[in-house]
C-alpha cells in the first residue's frame, strides 16, 4: 500500500531566476509543458516533495499552455497542489478539472475598512468578537439566518450578489468592489444536483470551519509599505480593518464531488484522456460535461459571493450596534473580494498570440496588472487588490497585481501555506493554551473548537513574510500593507 | 481502533487508514472515521435516529467513496451525526450494491465537541485493498 510510505523524488531544478525554478519535461513521462515554482531558494528547499509530483501531474493534462505553475505558498493537496495554477486552451482540447479548483469553489477573502482607530476599538474588542461569534455562525453543521426555500435558493445561485443587493444585504458599491461584480453570469442552476441544493440552501451567512476565519486587524504605521496606494485605497495608520475567509460551503463541496464522478465516468471512455491521479478527473472544456461543470461551478461562485455579502451585512450590524452609529458613518466600505479557488475564462498571450484560456487557480489568487479588464474600474489604473490571509497569529497582507503576473496567467499566492499536518498540529499544540498565548500577544480569539484552533496554530504554517517577499521579488504582486490581527473568530 | 489518523500524508487535509475483517466491517470503520473527524467523542452521539443509505457502483472503491459521501451529505442537509453503521454489500458481476442502516442523532454544538467540518472525500490516493486476512482502506478527506 503506497499510503504513508510513498517515495517522491526531488527534481533537478533549472534556475530561471532567484525566485523561479523550472522542472523540465524530462522529469516525468507525458509532461506536455515544464513546471515552474515561484519561490525563494529557502522555500523551494523546504517544500514537501509531493508538491513536485502533483504539479508535474498537472503538466500532463491535455491542452495545458506554457507552464504548470506553483506559487510560493504551495503545499501538497489532492489533484493540483495547493498554490497550483494552470491554463488550458479549449481550442487545443484543453480541459476543465474540479481538482484544479478544489471542492470549496470560489473560496476567498474579503477586506472591509472602517474609519476607527485601534485605540477606539480596543475597549470594545472583546464585545465585538463575542458578538461576531454569535452573529456569524461557524463550525461543523452551522446554519445561517437567511431562510430560503430550495427554489428560492436556485434563484440566488444564479443572481449572486445582485440578490443580496435586492434583499438589503449589500450596498451598491459592494458589488463594484467584488470580482465579477459578484455574479458569474454563466451560472445555470439546472446543472446542479438536488443534493447540492439540499446541502447548501440553509448555509448562507456561515463561515464554515478548518482554516476559515473572521479577523479584526490593525494597520500599524510601520506596516504601510506603499504609502501612496494605501492612502488612495482608504487605509491609514492605526486603522481597524476586518478580513474574512470562507467559501461556497456544502453547496460547492457537493458540486465538486458530483462532477468528479461525472468526469471519471466519461474521461477515458468518451474522450480518451489518461490521468495520473483520479483527483485530476477532467473533460474537455468544450464538451457537454465540461460545459455543465463550468455552469454548475458558476452557481457555487455566486453562492460564495452571497455568503460573504451576508456575512459583511452582519459585521456592519455588529459594529453599528457596538458603536451606536450607522455602518456608513463608521466608514465600513468594502475594499475588495477576491477568490482563490476558481476557473475563469481569460485572455492571455501565449507565444505572442492572444488566446482565450480556461485558467485554473487552486489556492492561488487572481493578481492582475493595471489595465486588465478583470479589474473593477475603481482600481483598474492601480492593478487589482490582492488579499492574502496568513495564519491567525502572524498577520495578513494587502498587495496589488504586479506587472510580471502576466507570466503566471495573472496569479499569485493565497496564504502562508501549511508545513505541518492537522493531525501533527493537534499533537504539538493545545487549543486552550494557544488561546491564552494569543491573548497575551494581544489577539482575542474565539473558536467553536479547541482542536480546530490548535490545527490552525501559527507554527503549522510557513512564514507569511517569506511567502509575500517571494511574490514581491518575482513581481507577480507588490506589497501595499501588512495587517496584524487583534481579534479572531475561527470556524 | 479499526482506523487511525495519519500525520504525514496530507498536510492540509485529514488522512486515515481503516481495516476490517470483512468488506462490510471495513466500510463501517471508514464511516466511523469520517464522523470522528468531525466530532471528538463518538460516544457522545446517541442513537436516536436511523437512516437508510443505499448506493451502488461498478467498483468497490467508488462504492466506498459514495457511501462516505452520503455521511457527509447527511451532516449538511439534515445535520445528522452517526456513530454506528450496519452495512450489507452485494457484489455482482457488473455492479456492487450497498445497503446500510446509519444510527445517530442531530448535531448539537452544546453537547457534541466538534472538530473540523469535512467538505468532501478526495480520490487522491484513495484505496481499498484485501490482504491475506484483512481488508484495508486509505482515505483523504478534504476539510
Amino acid at each position: 500500500m503506497p499510503f504513508g510510505n510513498q517515495v517522491f523524488k526531488k527534481p533537478e531544478f533549472k534556475k530561471i531566476s532567484d525566485v523561479v525554478w523550472e522542472i523540465p519535461t524530462s522529469f516525468k513521462q507525458g509532461m506536455n509543458v515544464p513546471a515552474r515554482i515561484f519561490a525563494t531558494k529557502k522555500i523551494v528547499d523546504a517544500m514537501d516533495l509531493q508538491v513536485y509530483d502533483q504539479i508535474t501531474n498537472v503538466a500532463n493534462l491535455p491542452g495545458i499552455q506554457k507552464y504548470a505553475f506553483c506559487m510560493p505558498d504551495g503545499h501538497s493537496g489532492y489533484g493540483f497542489p495547493i498554490g497550483g495554477v494552470a491554463a488550458f486552451d479549449p481550442d487545443e482540447n484543453g480541459v476543465i478539472s474540479p481538482g484544479g479548483i478544489g471542492f470549496d469553489i470560489n473560496c476567498g477573502m474579503r477586506l472591509v475598512l472602517t474609519n476607527l482607530t485601534y485605540d477606539q476599538v480596543k475597549p470594545h474588542l472583546k464585545a465585538i468578537v463575542d458578538k461576531l461569534f454569535e452573529r456569524v455562525p461557524a463550525g461543523v453543521g452551522s446554519t445561517g439566518f437567511v431562510k430560503l426555500t430550495k427554489d428560492q435558493f436556485r434563484k440566488v445561485v444564479e443572481e449572486g450578489a445582485e440578490w443580496a443587493l435586492d434583499n438589503g444585504y449589500a450596498w451598491k458599491e459592494d458589488l463594484e468592489r467584488t470580482e465579477l461584480n459578484g455574479k458569474a453570469e454563466w451560472a445555470d442552476n439546472s446543472k446542479v444536483s438536488p443534493k447540492a441544493i439540499e446541502r447548501g440552501f440553509n448555509q448562507i451567512g456561515t463561515l464554515g470551519s478548518g482554516n476559515h476565519y473572521l479577523e479584526i486587524q490593525v494597520v500599524k504605521p510601520e506596516n504601510i509599505l506603499d504609502k501612496e496606494l494605501a492612502k488612495k485605497w482608504g487605509l491609514f495608520p492605526n486603522q481597524i480593518v476586518i478580513m474574512f475567509h470562507c467559501g461556497s460551503r456544502g453547496f460547492g463541496h457537493q458540486i465538486g464531488t458530483d462532477y468528479l464522478q461525472t468526469f471519471l465516468s466519461v474521461m477515458e471512455r468518451k474522450y480518451g484522456i489518461k490521468i495520473l491521479d483520479r483527483e485530476l478527473a477532467c473533460a474537455p472544456f468544450n464538451s457537454p460535461e465540461g460545459q455543465d461543470y463550468f455552469k454548475a461551478m458558476a452557481c457555487a461562485v455566486n453562492m460564495s459571493f452571497v455568503n460573504r455579502q451576508v456575512i459583511l451585512h452582519r459585521i456592519r450590524e455588529v459594529f453599528s450596534g457596538v458603536f451606536k452609529q450607522d455602518a456608513e458613518k463608521l466608514g465600513m466600505h468594502m475594499l475588495f473580494d477576491v477568490a482563490h479557488n476558481r476557473a475563469s475564462l481569460e485572455e492571455h498571450e501565449v507565444n505572442g498570440k492572444k488566446k482565450k484560456l480556461i485558467v485554473h487557480r487552486k489556492g492561488a489568487t487572481g493578481s492582475y496588472p493595471s489595465g486588465r479588464e478583470e479589474i473593477p474600474k475603481l482600481y483598474r489604473n492601480d492593478g487589482s487588490p490582492v488579499i492574502i490571509g496568513g495564519s491567525m497569529e502572524t498577520g495578513s497582507y494587502l498587495l496589488v497585481g504586479g506587472e510580471k503576473s502576466n507570466e503566471t496567467f495573472c496569479s499569485t499566492a493565497h496564504g502562508s501555506g501549511r508545513t505541518m499536518s492537522r493531525t501533527a498540529a493537534t499533537r504539538m499544540f493545545r487549543g486552550d493554551e494557544l488561546q491564552k498565548d494569543m491573548m497575551q500577544k494581544g489577539i482575542y480569539v474565539k473558536s467553536v473548537s479547541f482542536s480546530g484552533l490548535a490545527e490552525e496554530a501559527g507554527g503549522a504554517y510557513k512564514n507569511i513574510d517569506d511567502v509575500i517577499e517571494a511574490t514581491h521579488l518575482a513581481g507577480i504582486s507588490r506589497k501595499v500593507c501588512k495587517l496584524i490581527p487583534v481579534g479572531n473568530v475561527k470556524g | 481502533m479499526p482506523y487511525k489518523f495519519l500525520e504525514d500524508v496530507a498536510i492540509a487535509d485529514v488522512a486515515f487508514e481503516a481495516t476490517g475483517k470483512t468488506l462490510e466491517e471495513l466500510f463501517e470503520s471508514c464511516g466511523l472515521a469520517v464522523t470522528n473527524t468531525m466530532v471528538k467523542d463518538l460516544d457522545s452521539v446517541k442513537r436516536k435516529i436511523v437512516k437508510d443509505i443505499e448506493v451502488e457502483s461498478e467498483s468497490i472503491e467508488l462504492l466506498l467513496f459514495a457511501f462516505l459521501q452520503e455521511i457527509i451529505f447527511y451532516k449538511d442537509a439534515k445535520l445528522l451525526l452517526f456513530n454506528k453503521f450496519d452495512v450489507r454489500i452485494r457484489q455482482m458481476k457488473k455492479k456492487n450494491r450497498l445497503k446500510a442502516k446509519a444510527y445517530g442523532e442531530k448535531l448539537n454544538m452544546k453537547k457534541h465537541e466538534l472538530k473540523v467540518d469535512v467538505k468532501a472525500v478526495s480520490l487522491h490516493n484513495f484505496q481499498v485493498k484485501k490482504t491475506r486476512s484483512v481488508w484495508k482502506a486509505s482515505v483523504i478527506l478534504d476539510v
